[in-house]
């Protein structure tokens, strides 16, 4: 464990064990969101209140937790980098940003889309939405806190202090439907015995698309980390030899 | 096994009336998914290109310097 740990902070290793994994993760992502979309689109049963206006569920629950998931991938990244310097640990940090507020903003957008016919109003600055805007600012700071610094190191370390600052929103983001009367309803209870959980025929559509959004996920995580592994790493023969053999013949 | 859940294909496009609601929210998603994988993939090409140019400059900066000697 911890030697595989030790291994996954070696760049060289990280950016073989992306290629190694691109192929099969590009399979089962569009496998997963195709299966997930038209069966959730077209196989899945109306909703009994909401008729089909609910479909927008297949979308608005992955992005949800990709904007908390990414930011959690984002505070232990961080917590890395601030303890022992991982470089590979900032790398993947700076990767994950830019996913995340776009998660965040299709999660907004689709609550939007949502709230239109059901709560009859596009916003409402109930605890869970105001936080979960809040979260899309947190991540676009970050992004643009790293863009101001020279300095590698400066900007790795900054962007680790706001990121740890900005992980307290999360539960806040999580809890808000607790704590505080939204006009959000609280997450619903998967099953098959309750008579008021959603039945599987709604459900399971919703896992194709989860786990195709946790693909899609790492697949740009894994593309955009190796990128930034070819300019950190330029210098080094391996990765001379990758741009040798990727530009022969060009 | 689950069945097709409209009558026809307009009625599915229509989406019980909600059509401008559920189908922004799946082209989002569509754009979600090209700024997901795309700039990576482009900005991949572009390093390549930038790192092969500075290998060339290296390589004639070496084949001068060993002409000079």
């Amino acid at each position: 464990m911890w030697q595989w740990l030790y291994k996954l902070g070696s760049p060289r290793w990280f950016y073989e064990l992306g290629e190694r994994s691109l192929p099969w993760l590009w399979g089962a992502t569009v496998f997963l969101l195709a299966v997930g979309v038209v069966w959730g689109l077209a196989f899945a049963p109306p909703d009994y209140q909401m008729g089909d206006n609910y479909r927008i569920i297949y979308m608005h629950v992955p992005s949800a937790g990709l904007m908390k998931g990414c930011f959690y991938m984002m505070a232990i990244c961080s917590a890395a980098v601030l303890l022992w310097k991982i470089t590979m640990a900032d790398i993947v940090a700076k990767a994950i940003a830019p996913i995340g507020a776009m998660a965040t903003l299709l999660m907004l957008a689709s609550s939007s889309l949502w709230g239109i016919p059901t709560w009859g109003t596009w916003w409402i600055w109930d605890a869970r939405l105001t936080s979960s805007l809040l979260q899309f600012f947190i991540y676009m700071g970050i992004i643009v806190l790293r863009s101001a610094f020279d300095s590698q190191d400066s900007a790795a370390r900054a962007c680790a202090v706001l990121t740890l600052v900005g992980v307290v929103n999360i539960p806040i983001i999580e809890y808000s439907v607790e704590w505080w009367n939204t006009l959000h309803q609280g997450a619903s209870s998967l099953g098959m015995r309750d008579a008021s959980a959603n039945p599987p025929e709604i459900w399971i559509p919703a896992f194709f698309t989860g786990f195709g959004f946790i693909g899609l996920f790492f697949i740009g995580l894994i593309l955009r980390s190796q990128n930034e592994i070819l300019l950190r790493e330029r210098r080094t023969q391996w990765v001379r030899d990758i741009v040798a053999k990727e530009t022969a013949g060009a | 096994m689950p069945e097709f859940q409209f009558d026809s294909f307009a009625a599915f496009l229509a989406m019980g009336d909600y059509a401008i609601y559920v189908w922004p929210v799946y082209i989002l998603f569509a754009l979600f998914f090209v700024t997901t994988v795309l700039p990576p993939i482009l900005g991949r090409r572009k390093i390549i290109r930038q790192l092969k140019a500075r290998l060339d400059r290296m390589e004639s900066d070496m084949a001068e310097q060993g002409e000079g000697n």
